[in-house]
C-alpha cells in the first residue's frame, strides 16, 4: 500500500471536487430557480475560459483585468441565453428545455472551435509549476489558488442566499413561484439572474481550471462530470451538489488509484462516476440530500 | 372535375373501424403508393451520390423512428440512442465475422441483441421519469462508449471492426443501388410495424403513459412493462439501422458512436415532429440533407480550401441551430407543417 501515492490521489480528488462542486452549484441554482436542466454547464466553462484568453492576448491586458471583463463578459451572456433562448420554453415540456440547452451546448461548442481552433492553449505568462510542500505532498501552487478560488465562491453563495434581498428573493421563488410573485418578486428578473450567476461562476470554474490544465475542449467534461454530482447530492440541493461534487472528485481519483495500482483497466476513472450515478438512481433516485417528489391524485 | 377523384373535404368518420384504418383516406393511400414506386424507380435515374444520400436517409429514419418510438409516443426521453446504435452494428459486424452468421440474418439478430441490451439500460424507468431518466441514459451512452473502447474482442478495439457485405445465394449487395433496395425494405418494414403498432392497444397504452401516467395507470395500464417495452423496442430499431450502416460503409469504428450522434437522433425527431410516424422520416432526411445544403451554400460563398477548417464547426453550429430554433418556432415539428398544408387543401377554395 502507497500511503503517500494515495494522499496524493485524495488531496487532488478534494481539489478538484470542491470544482466539481462549484460547477454543481450552478447547475443546482438555474435548476431550482427555473426548473431548467442546463446541459450546456461544460460549455460554459469552456467560454468563459476562452473569453479571459482571448481578452488577455489580443488586448494584452493582465490576468486580473482580463478575469474581470470575462466577468461582466459571462454575466451578460448567461442573462442574453436565458432571455432569447429559454424564455420562450417556459412552460413547455422538460425535453423541449433540456433539448434547446444540448442545441446550445452543441452552437456553443462550435463556435469555440472554429474561433480558438481545436488546441489546448495555456493562458500567457502563468505560474504554473511553483510547488508547495503541504504535510510533505507535493502541490502546485496554482491547484491551492483554484480550491481558494472555489472556496471563496462557495462561501460567496451562502452569503447571497442567506443575507442579500435578492438571494432571499430567489429561495422565495424556488419555493413556490406564485407566492413570491404575489410578494412582489419579479420572476422574470430571477430567471435572468439565476442564469447570469450560473454562466458568471461557471465561467469563473472555467478560467481557474484553465489557468491550471491549460484550456481546451476537454473543459466540457466538466459539463457531464456535474450530472453524477448533482444525482449524488439531490437535484434541488445546494449545499448537496457541493458535497455531491467533492464526493465524486474523490471517487474519480481513488478510482484512478486503483485503476493504476491494481486493476490497469486504463479509464477507469472516466467511467466509474457513471456506474455510481445509475447505481444512485436505481436506489436512491433523490439523492442524499434532495427532496423526494410525492404525487398526488 | 371530370376524371379526378373529388377531394374530401373534412372528416367524415362515423365509425370506429374508420379511425382504425392505416391511411386517413384513398387518396393518402395512393399518395403512399405512388411515393413507393417512385423510391423504386429511385437507382434508375440517381448517380451514386445521391443514391448514398437516399440510403443514409433510410437507416437513419430506421433509428430515428426507434427513438421516437420510446421519447415521442412513451415520453421518456433518450440520451443514449447513438450508443445503441453502436452496439448493432459492432453486434452485427460480430456475429459475422467471429461466428460466420449471413449478414442478411446478423441484422435483425443484432436487432434483437441490441433489444435485450436496451431492456437492461431500460430497467431505470421502472422507478424513475423524465429529467432524472434523461440523465440515466446519459450514463448508459458514456458506459457502453467505455465498453465499446475496451472491448477488443467485440468491437476491435480503436482500430474499428471490419464489417462484410450482405450476401443472398451469391447475389452480393456491393453496389449502392442494391444495397438501396435492401435498405428499403427494412425501412418499409419497420415502419409499416410501427404504424401498426400505434393502432393497437399496446401502442395506445403507450401514447396514455406519455399523456398522462397517473390516468394511465388508473386506468389498469401497466407503467413500468410499457416503459422498459419502449425502451427495448426502441434500441431493437437502433440496433437494425446501426447494423444496416456498418454493413453499408463496411467499417464500424468506436468513433463514430458519440454523443453528437445521439443529438442529432434527438434533432430528427424534434424537427420532425415528436410522436409522428412519417416526422421520424422526415426528420431524418432534414438532418442528413442539411449538412450537404451547409456544405454547398459554404462552397458558393467562400473559394479556397484554407477555410475548409471552419466547414466542420459550421455543420455542428448548424445541428445546434437548427434545434434551437425548431424549438422555438416550430415545436411541432416538419410533421405538423405537413398536416397544416393538408388541412389548408382539404378546404381549399374556401379559407375556413
Amino acid at each position: 500500500m502507497k500511503t503517500g501515492l494515495l494522499m496524493q490521489f485524495v488531496l487532488n480528488g478534494l481539489i478538484i471536487g470542491t470544482l466539481y462542486g462549484m460547477v454543481a452549484m450552478c447547475f443546482v441554482l438555474v435548476y431550482k430557480a427555473s426548473r431548467a436542466v442546463n446541459f450546456a454547464q461544460g460549455e460554459f466553462l469552456l467560454v468563459g475560459a476562452w473569453m479571459c484568453w482571448g481578452f488577455m492576448s489580443s488586448l494584452n491586458v493582465p490576468f486580473w483585468a482580463g478575469f474581470l471583463i470575462t466577468m461582466v463578459g459571462m454575466t451578460l451572456l448567461g442573462a442574453l441565453i436565458q432571455a432569447v433562448v429559454i424564455r420562450p420554453l417556459i412552460g413547455e415540456p422538460v425535453i423541449s428545455v433540456i433539448m434547446v440547452t444540448i442545441g446550445l451546448s452543441v452552437v456553443l461548442r462550435g463556435l469555440t472551435l472554429w474561433i480558438f481552433g481545436p488546441e489546448p492553449k495555456s493562458f500567457p505568462g502563468d505560474a504554473s509549476g511553483a510547488k508547495v510542500q503541504l504535510m510533505g505532498l507535493n502541490i502546485e501552487a496554482v491547484y491551492l489558488w483554484s480550491t481558494a478560488a472555489a472556496v471563496v465562491g462557495m462561501a460567496a453563495f451562502a452569503w447571497f442566499f442567506k443575507y442579500s434581498r435578492l438571494g432571499l428573493a430567489m429561495r422565495a421563488t424556488a419555493f413556490n413561484q406564485q407566492v413570491a410573485q404575489s410578494l412582489g418578486v419579479s420572476i422574470q428578473r430571477i430567471f435572468i439572474v439565476s442564469w447570469a450567476i450560473s454562466a458568471l461562476v461557471s465561467g469563473v470554474a472555467g478560467v481557474v481550471v484553465g489557468a491550471v490544465n491549460g484550456i481546451s475542449p476537454g473543459l466540457t467534461l466538466f459539463g457531464i462530470k456535474v450530472f453524477p454530482a448533482v444525482i449524488l447530492g439531490g437535484l434541488d440541493s445546494i449545499a448537496g451538489a457541493v458535497i455531491g461534487g467533492i464526493l465524486i472528485g474523490l471517487l474519480e481519483n481513488l478510482a484512478q488509484f486503483v485503476d493504476g495500482e491494481y486493476l490497469h483497466w486504463g479509464n477507469l476513472y472516466v467511467v466509474a462516476p457513471f456506474y455510481v450515478l445509475v447505481l444512485v438512481l436505481m436506489l436512491k433516485p433523490y439523492g442524499l440530500f434532495g427532496t423526494k417528489d410525492i404525487e398526488r391524485i | 372535375m371530370a376524371g379526378i377523384a373529388p377531394r374530401r373535404c373534412g372528416d367524415f368518420r362515423t365509425q370506429y373501424q374508420q379511425e382504425m384504418t392505416w391511411f386517413p383516406s384513398p387518396r393518402s393511400a395512393a399518395f403512399c403508393v405512388l411515393g413507393l414506386a417512385l423510391l423504386l424507380l429511385a437507382p434508375l435515374v440517381l448517380k451514386n451520390y445521391g443514391l448514398a444520400l437516399l440510403i443514409q436517409i433510410g437507416i437513419f429514419g430506421i433509428a430515428a423512428l426507434g427513438l421516437n418510438l420510446v421519447t415521442g409516443f412513451t415520453g421518456q426521453i433518450s440520451l443514449g440512442h447513438a450508443a445503441f446504435y453502436g452496439f448493432g452494428a459492432f453486434c452485427s459486424a460480430w456475429l459475422n465475422n467471429t461466428h460466420g452468421v449471413p449478414v442478411l440474418l446478423t441484422i435483425p439478430l443484432a436487432g434483437v441483441l441490441t433489444a435485450i441490451v436496451g431492456l437492461v439500460f431500460g430497467t431505470p424507468a421502472a422507478r424513475i421519469k423524465g429529467l432524472y431518466l434523461a440523465i440515466a441514459t446519459l450514463a448508459a451512452q458514456v458506459i457502453l462508449e467505455d465498453f465499446f473502447n475496451r472491448a477488443t474482442w467485440f468491437t476491435g478495439g480503436a482500430a474499428g471492426a471490419h464489417a462484410n457485405q450482405p450476401e443472398l445465394f451469391g447475389f452480393v449487395f456491393g453496389t449502392d443501388a442494391r444495397y438501396f433496395y435492401l435498405v428499403l425494405v427494412a425501412l418499409v418494414l419497420l415502419y409499416a410495424f410501427a404504424s401498426n403498432l400505434m393502432r393497437t392497444r399496446d401502442g395506445r397504452a403507450m401514447v396514455a403513459v406519455r399523456d398522462h401516467y397517473l390516468a394511465a395507470e388508473i386506468m389498469g395500464i401497466p407503467l413500468t412493462r410499457y416503459r422498459v417495452l419502449a425502451f427495448a423496442l426502441a434500441s431493437f430499431y437502433a440496433g437494425v439501422a446501426g447494423a444496416l450502416m456498418g454493413h453499408y460503409i463496411g467499417f464500424v469504428s468506436t468513433e463514430s458512436i458519440n454523443i453528437l450522434l445521439s443529438v442529432q437522433m434527438l434533432a430528427m425527431i424534434i424537427i420532425g415532429g415528436l410522436g409522428s410516424i412519417m416526422g421520424s422520416l422526415l426528420g431524418a432526411a432534414f438532418m442528413v440533407l442539411m449538412p450537404e445544403a451547409v456544405d454547398t451554400l459554404f462552397h458558393l460563398l467562400s473559394s479556397g480550401a484554407a477555410a475548409d477548417k471552419g466547414l466542420v464547426y459550421l455543420k455542428e453550429i448548424s445541428i445546434g441551430a437548427v434545434i434551437i430554433l425548431f424549438l422555438i418556432f416550430e415545436p411541432e415539428g416538419l410533421a405538423h407543417r405537413w398536416r397544416q398544408i393538408k388541412a389548408w387543401w382539404k378546404l381549399y377554395p374556401f379559407p375556413h
